[in-house]
């Protein structure tokens, strides 16, 4: 059996961090300043008391709501995430239970990042077309405001916390192309979260250290924007050539390109190394910023709401970041 | 891979003031210290590694940079790395 996208539900925390905020806050920047830096107006900033899983049970109540697809009808749900809820048990299975889904199911956590999407996707289709189960349910929900120190400008004006849930369903019809993974863990502290977890967990000099960023209790993300940068140049066009070979297309056979939303700089540096027009690029920045895994279901989203994507489109989906870790395939619609 | 393109560094000096908004036609030399454009921060580090990638194929890392000063030190880099 063949699988389909049938449905794409995010949730965006209210409260919302503005230029003229940012710029309050970093004086040494105007509001104007930041947005030609980072082509980003607004970002969103959830509270420790609505974390990953809380935005990605609201995105997934909403797409109950939105769509057709029945709880009883659930085989198997996937959380994406970089801030799970706990170290054990897992937190997709306990979104099993908030959810209110039945009891056989699957339930596995995704711990990627930027290319979180792509690979639960790719789950999601073997899942399906290996006969395991009909419906799978990928949720998502990244908090990237609680590992960016206050003064680190650099995260502080580029990420946004965000949630999404994804139906995909079995279908007789070929929508999910063939992907293509990748990974590299050398480099992995280029984009990093410090003193998070079992191999370095925070200390009392830690917290001392962090004492005026609240202790920085959930760990500090840390990158090495010029590594990551040239990682993304080198990389994700290697990627796209993959892509397209794997599923016999040419750049020209893409109506439309929706890379993770990584950055204004990485993306139209992408844009003109690959010589792709302006019409065929996703850039959904501006009102979003860089929601990690939640960049692309977004993007995907606004696309088809604005009629970017219509039925025989061929979209090109990538993501790829904090690992490295890398992944992509081509929706058919 | 060997690559014959004849690459001038008035083409090169050429795409960096079209790059740059805020660098006027004619300002830019061979002797001009790339790192004295008004402004010059982490960005431009970036705008420049891009530039170099898409036009020559040649992508440049951060420490290429930071050992460059003038624009012909970044054209010699960019000329190196092309015969690799």
């Amino acid at each position: 059996m063949e699988a389909t996208i049938k449905n794409i539900t995010y949730y965006l925390p209210p409260k919302i961090i503005s230029n003229k905020d940012l710029a309050i806050e970093f004086p040494e920047f105007s509001a104007s300043q930041i947005l030609k830096k980072t082509g980003i107006n607004i970002r969103t900033r959830t509270t420790p008391e609505v974390i990953g899983s809380d935005m990605a049970f609201h995105a997934a109540e909403k797409l109950f709501d939105d769509s057709e697809l029945d709880k009883n009808d659930v085989d198997f749900i996937v959380y994406v995430t970089e801030g799970l809820d706990y170290k054990a048990p897992a937190t997709a299975v306990i979104l099993q239970d908030r959810l209110g889904l039945p009891i056989n199911i699957g339930a596995i956590d995704v711990p990627l990042g930027c290319s979180g999407f792509t690979h639960a996707l790719g789950i999601a289709k073997m899942i399906v077309s290996s006969g395991q189960g009909e419906n799978v349910l990928l949720l998502f929900g990244d908090t990237p405001s609680f590992v960016s120190h206050p003064n680190d400008f650099a995260l502080r004006s580029l990420f946004s916390d965000a949630g999404a849930a994804v139906w995909v369903s079995g279908s007789d019809k070929k929508s999910i192309g063939n992907f293509i993974y990748g990974a590299d863990g050398s480099g992995a502290k280029n984009l990093f979260v410090d003193q998070s977890s079992t191999r370095n967990p925070l200390d009392q000099k830690w917290l001392d250290s962090n004492s005026d960023a609240n202790g920085m209790l959930y760990g500090q993300m840390k990158m090495n924007g010029l590594e990551i940068f040239t990682f993304s140049l080198q990389r994700v066009p290697e990627l796209v050539a993959d892509i397209l070979k794997k599923n016999d297309l040419s750049m020209e056979n893409i109506d439309l390109f929706v890379f993770h939303q990584a950055s204004n700089i990485i993306l139209k540096s992408i844009q003109r190394k690959l010589r792709i027009p302006e019409e065929k690029m996703a850039y959904y920045l501006e009102h979003f910023g860089n929601t990690v895994s939640i960049s692309i279901p977004i993007a995907l989203s606004e696309s088809i709401k604005e009629g970017r994507v219509k039925k025989g489109s061929k979209v090109l989906v990538a993501g790829f970041g904090i690992g490295y870790s890398w992944s992509g395939t081509v929706l058919y619609y | 891979m060997c690559i014959f393109n004849i690459v001038k560094i008035e083409d090169l000096i050429e795409k960096l003031e079209e790059e740059f908004d805020d660098v006027e036609q004619g300002v830019l030399n061979p002797e001009f210290n790339i790192k004295d454009i008004e402004g010059w921060g982490s960005m431009h580090v970036l705008v420049v590694i891009a530039l170099i990638d898409s036009e020559y194929d040649v992508l440049l890392s951060g420490s290429d940079l930071t050992n460059t000063e003038t624009i012909s030190d970044l054209f010699e880099v960019v000329q190196k790395k092309m015969i690799k």
